[in-house]
């Protein structure tokens, strides 16, 4: 089989904090007391935001980087890793974020793409990206553009797992359909797929993705989380529904523990009790094409 | 192999456990993951793995692991920690201050590199049983040995720091060996669960 090695994918170091970050929660927090909340909730990593995702949902608007000061805040409250995102296809965005040494940019659909037809060259930096995805082809070519990790996009600030839920089945029964394939239907499958020939030979042998693969986009309970890791997610990232809940540090515990015990009933019972309201969620099924945010990237 | 059927705990809380899982099924030792105390009982050895130390420590609190490891640890069971696990096992941390189970006498500094962009992989060698053998050294966020105790002996450096030590059936590494296909450190870990008088 090829080894990880021959492949041209992100470095190994930063595949590797991918790997650390396995089995956690990564949290959204706007400012450093959220982060401190996060961190002593036992978040592995904050990602840091300028608002979250429901709120630019409810507030339209042109959703940019973070501001530097508020990434700086951030990063010196917690000791664990700090993300923070850039706009689809804006690479200065993404130079200022590696300048400020944020542990990993995150190529965002949640934020307004600043390129309609180009994603960034993700092998040109000296950190590491995650990338959205909703199938395997368009995963596969993230991987091949540099991406030490992948999430499943889910449909981020709704507070309904439906997305996340639909894509994470996608990606893994794209995967497992892969392997069932012969060595010469490969070819024709990378170009319906749309993605690097090479990967998709790797990953028909090797039944998983090259990279970890997490979700993201809709969770907000701690049987939310539970869920998605029991289809496959190696962790979660919450956006919204933290701190859009009557109760963050409450919830963002629970949401700690459930994705550790997933498949622990008893455990996810007892963690879910008295947690308050969570964020209200909307019915995607009724959201406007235009005002998805998972059909932002290609 | 009188000591294939030894099997070796990974407490699975979170991080790179899976990793850990796969370099113990390469070195021919049965990996049992570990996410309630109860396990330690049926395992010889556990390996606490990389991950972030702050979610180790409240995820461990909650379940009471921390009397369950400082039995495990005065029954003579080896313990191997690498990174986080590192840094759970010190006498001291620094940067910030924070609990540890002070099963090894060594101070440690998180982050001491710097965050992401100053991971980085270097070549180096491990002396292990007196033979020095070559070993890959991936750093993650890496935390640095600031000092290591009378009793602790090292076993590999870096940059003249440092790396990986041992205190009688206490194992340390700043550094991933779970990260690469070299099971030269695994294999060293689960001889000294072989060797250990709780075994025999």
């Amino acid at each position: 089989m090829a080894e990880l090695d021959e492949l041209r994918i992100a470095d190994k170091k930063h595949i590797g904090l991918a790997e650390m970050l396995k089995g956690g929660v990564i949290m959204d927090v706007t400012t450093a007391e959220q982060a401190k909340i996060a961190e002593d909730a036992g978040a592995t990593s904050v990602m840091a935001l300028e608002r979250v995702p429901a709120d630019i949902r409810r507030d339209g608007g042109v959703a940019r980087m973070a501001s530097v000061k508020k990434i700086k805040e951030i990063q010196k409250a917690v000791s664990i890793p700090v993300m923070a995102k850039a706009r689809i296809g804006h690479f200065v965005e993404a130079r200022i974020l590696e300048a400020l040494a944020v542990d990993f940019i995150d190529e965002s659909e949640v934020l307004t793409p600043a390129d309609e037809h180009f994603h960034i060259d993700k092998f040109a930096f000296r950190v590491p990206f995650v990338c959205g995805a909703r199938d395997l082809g368009e995963a596969l070519r993230r991987i091949g553009e540099g991406a030490a990790m992948i999430r499943t996009k889910g449909e981020a600030g709704s507070g309904n797992i439906v997305e996340a839920v639909r894509h994470m089945r996608a990606l893994t029964s794209g995967i497992r359909r892969l392997t069932t394939l012969s060595p010469e239907e490969l070819m024709t499958e990378a170009k319906n797929l749309g993605a690097p020939y090479e990967l998709v030979r790797w990953v028909a042998r090797a039944g998983k993705l090259p990279v970890p693969n997490f979700s993201a986009g809709g969770i907000a309970t701690p049987a939310d989380a539970a869920l998605m890791m029991q289809l496959g997610a190696e962790a979660v990232f919450v956006g919204s529904g933290i701190f859009k809940s009557s109760d963050p540090a409450r919830r963002a515990k629970a949401i700690v523990q459930a994705t550790t015990h997933y498949k622990d009933p008893d455990v996810l019972a007892r963690v879910s009790e008295e947690l308050g309201d969570a964020m209200v969620g909307i019915e995607t099924a009724k959201l406007a094409e235009k005002d998805l945010l998972q059909t932002r990237g290609w | 192999m009188s000591g294939s059927s030894v099997r070796i705990g990974v407490l699975a809380l979170q991080g790179d456990f899976a990793l850990h899982g796969r370099a113990l099924a390469r070195s021919g030792v049965d990996a049992v993951l570990v996410r309630k105390p109860e396990a330690l009982e049926d395992v010889a050895g556990l390996i606490i793995p990389g991950g972030e130390s702050t979610t180790l420590l409240r995820l461990m609190g909650e379940w009471e692991f921390v009397p369950a490891i400082e039995k495990f640890h005065a029954a003579g069971k080896p313990i191997f920690g690498t990174c986080a696990g590192l840094i759970v096992l010190a006498r001291e941390v620094e940067n910030p201050r924070q609990f540890s189970l002070g099963l090894i006498d060594v101070t440690v500094e998180r982050n001491a590199y710097g965050r992401q962009r100053e991971s980085f992989q270097a070549p180096g060698a491990a002396v292990l049983d007196g033979r020095r053998v070559p070993v890959t050294m991936v750093f993650i966020r890496a935390p640095r040995i600031r000092r290591l105790g009378a009793g602790v002996e090292p076993l590999a450096e870096h940059g003249g720091e440092t790396v990986m030590a041992r205190q009688g059936s206490v194992l340390v590494a700043t550094f991933h060996p779970e990260l690469t296909e070299d099971t030269t450190v695994h294999r060293y870990f689960c001889d000294l669960v072989r060797r250990a008088p709780a075994v025999a």
